[in-house]
């Protein structure tokens, strides 16, 4: 100890981690190319799937963000994905506005709920939290169902007048030789890609910012957290609301594509909450790749065991408890703890020069 | 005075745990406290750091009166705290726990930061572990990390919560030589520690609790030469 131990021996930076990020960043550009072209070869039931493959991860995205990060354990989500859907029925039905513009305004108005909703429910710790949640959502669903001009507790159908006028679609159909519900089919298919991309790209950028160490803190230890500096009122509330906001989108864009909603779908918490927990749980909470990984497996379970009916539900329920109890940490814990692998680095990692060891055993003699 | 605690009550229900408290420290002082478990050591750091909140009295800091401020903001004022069970962020890296403490309670740019918790990491003999998980530490190494991650956020008093527990007499005396250094960097210390003789090496001054109350204080050697002080702290003393 002394004098050199007092003074600045190196000059340290801060690197990020991940082998090759130029590899794995030119092989998304290539698979994000490839889905971007799907269309020209993909069937409709093909882009129909991959239009819930992508709403699906989105929505996982949005919801490891809240509980993986910031420890809200949310299950009333199905608040925003049905007023994101109202939302667009009654922007273009009501307010005569463009579907596709309708979309971002839907994700505006929701965040806008979200804030109040936020002062309710932030009362409430832990379970009381996720409770109290469920109970919001259901009051979203029964005011929904009161409201007459959307159609109140049975629904309604987007007119084809609406459907058939969202933009660029006499181009695909020009394009691609194809007729107005596949266009439109390719449209959504689109622009789920787009928002898909889009809240990966967000949340990878938030856990980069400065604000994702203030999330990495609060997810391993809110008290800690708060000990060193973080406001974590703060910092859960700008998560609630963000995550609100694109849920919100989310859910204008399945409606759009489904062209008809009613309150008991649109605000089911099987659908996208049940569903959407099912995904970060089985691909790992608290990491970005595992919601990805979660949603590929639950697309390709959809995909080919939906059929079985009752059956299929037991299923997904006992491999969920399979991997809870096995893998508590996900199939993506599972892959990480045999490799050091991340497809988005978000660690920060310390370069120091390598004069430092050197440096440290004149500084302690032991 | 740094910090100034003034007839500071706190109790759960039928317990008392902090009796009509109260004590001074000056700013880069170093100040050790004892006392029978369930004194109310921690608490006492509890109601400073602002993790509770005291039924009755005052805490000042650096002139500021801390009512109301949640530990948070006791953070950016300056109040640096280590828990006796260390808390890391497990799943992030030993620099990236810095730089928690860095960006948030001292209020650095990252790429400020880096440099600052490099030197800490440095400093703590932490360089070569600091890309490591911190769940993947220690104990020794966690309680380094503990205490670097405090010093991250540039305290003007640092709050050591039996830190010297559990470690072998080597690993003790590199952390004596270590909390001695921060301290002639101009920090205050107030040290709560069971392992005496490490604590006597440091401190200018003595406190001992016993049930919330303060029952002693002076110059080390005066204190633990009182027979009250002795009968309290008989067959606990290191």
């Amino acid at each position: 100890m002394g004098e050199a131990a007092a003074k600045p021996t190196q000059t340290f930076r801060t690197g990020t981690a991940g082998r090759a990020p130029g590899a794995i960043a030119a092989i998304a550009c290539v698979m994000l190319l490839a889905l971007a072209l799907l269309p020209v070869v993909a069937g409709r039931n093909l882009i129909q799937d991959m239009i819930f493959l992508f709403y699906m991860l989105a929505l996982a995205q949005c919801w490891n963000l809240l509980a993986g990060y910031a420890g809200l354990i949310s299950v009333g989500q199905q608040a925003f994905v049905g007023l994101g859907g109202y939302l667009l029925f009654a922007l273009t039905l009501l307010g005569g506005i463009d579907p596709l513009l309708a979309i971002p305004l839907a994700g505006l108005v929701s965040a806008l709920f979200a804030l109040p909703t936020a002062f309710i429910v932030f009362r409430l710790r832990g379970a009381y939290f996720a409770i109290g949640t469920w109970v919001v959502a259901e009051v979203y669903r029964l005011v929904f169902a009161q409201f007459k001009p959307l159609g109140g507790g049975t629904g309604m159908s987007l007119t084809p007048s609406i459907t058939s006028s969202v933009p660029g679609i006499e181009w695909v159909k020009a394009l691609l030789n194809v007729r107005t519900p596949a266009a439109r089919d390719l449209i959504s298919y689109w622009a789920a890609l787009a928002l898909m991309v889009g809240t990966l790209g967000f949340v990878y950028l938030v856990l980069r910012s400065r604000r994702g160490l203030a999330l990495g803190a609060i997810r391993d230890h809110e008290g800690a957290a708060a000990g060193l500096g973080v406001d974590i009122y703060r910092v859960k509330l700008a998560v609630y609301v963000a995550t609100a906001a694109m849920t919100g989108m989310i859910g204008a864009l399945i409606y759009l594509q489904k062209a008809r909603i009613s309150p008991d779908a649109a605000f089911s918490v099987t659908d996208w909450t049940a569903y959407v927990v099912f995904i970060v749980v089985i691909g790992g909470i608290g990491t970005i790749e595992g919601p990805v990984v979660g949603a590929v497996i639950f697309y390709l379970l959809q995909r080919y065991l939906a059929d079985f009916g009752a059956s299929y539900l037991i299923l997904l329920g006992t491999l969920g408890i399979v991997v809870m109890l096995f893998a508590p940490k996900g199939l993506w814990g599972l892959i990480t703890e045999r490799y050091d692998l991340a497809l988005f680095p978000t660690r920060r990692r310390l370069v120091i020069p390598p004069r430092a060891e050197i440096a440290r055993r004149v500084d302690f003699p032991k | 005075m740094l910090l100034e605690v003034a007839g500071l009550k706190k109790s759960f229900g039928s317990i008392i745990v902090a009796d009509d408290l109260g004590l001074a420290i000056a700013p880069g002082e170093a100040v050790g406290i004892i006392g029978p478990n369930g004194a109310g050591k921690t608490t006492l750091f509890n109601l400073i750091a602002g993790s509770i909140s005291a039924s009755a009295g005052s805490i000042r800091f650096d002139g500021r009166d801390l009512s109301g401020v949640p530990p948070q903001g006791r953070c950016r004022a300056g109040i640096g705290r280590t828990h006796q069970i260390p808390q890391p962020f497990e799943k992030l890296t030993v620099f990236e726990n810095l730089l928690v403490g860095a960006v948030y309670g001292g209020r650095k740019a990252e790429h400020e930061a880096t440099q600052s918790c490099g030197e800490i990491l440095e400093r703590l003999g932490l360089l070569k572990r600091a890309n490591t998980l911190a769940g993947s530490l220690t104990l020794l190494e966690r309680k380094r990390l503990e205490m670097a991650r405090v010093l991250a956020t540039e305290p003007k008093l640092l709050l050591l919560d039996e830190i010297a527990g559990g470690l072998t007499e080597g690993e003790c005396a590199e952390l004596v030589a270590t909390i001695r250094d921060i301290r002639e960097s101009g920090v205050a210390i107030l040290w709560i520690e069971h392992v005496v003789h490490a604590l006597l090496a440091v401190i200018d001054r003595l406190i001992v609790l016993n049930f919330g109350r303060k029952i002693a204080e002076g110059s080390p050697k005066e204190v633990m030469q009182r027979p009250d002080v002795h009968q309290i702290y008989i067959g606990i003393e290191a």
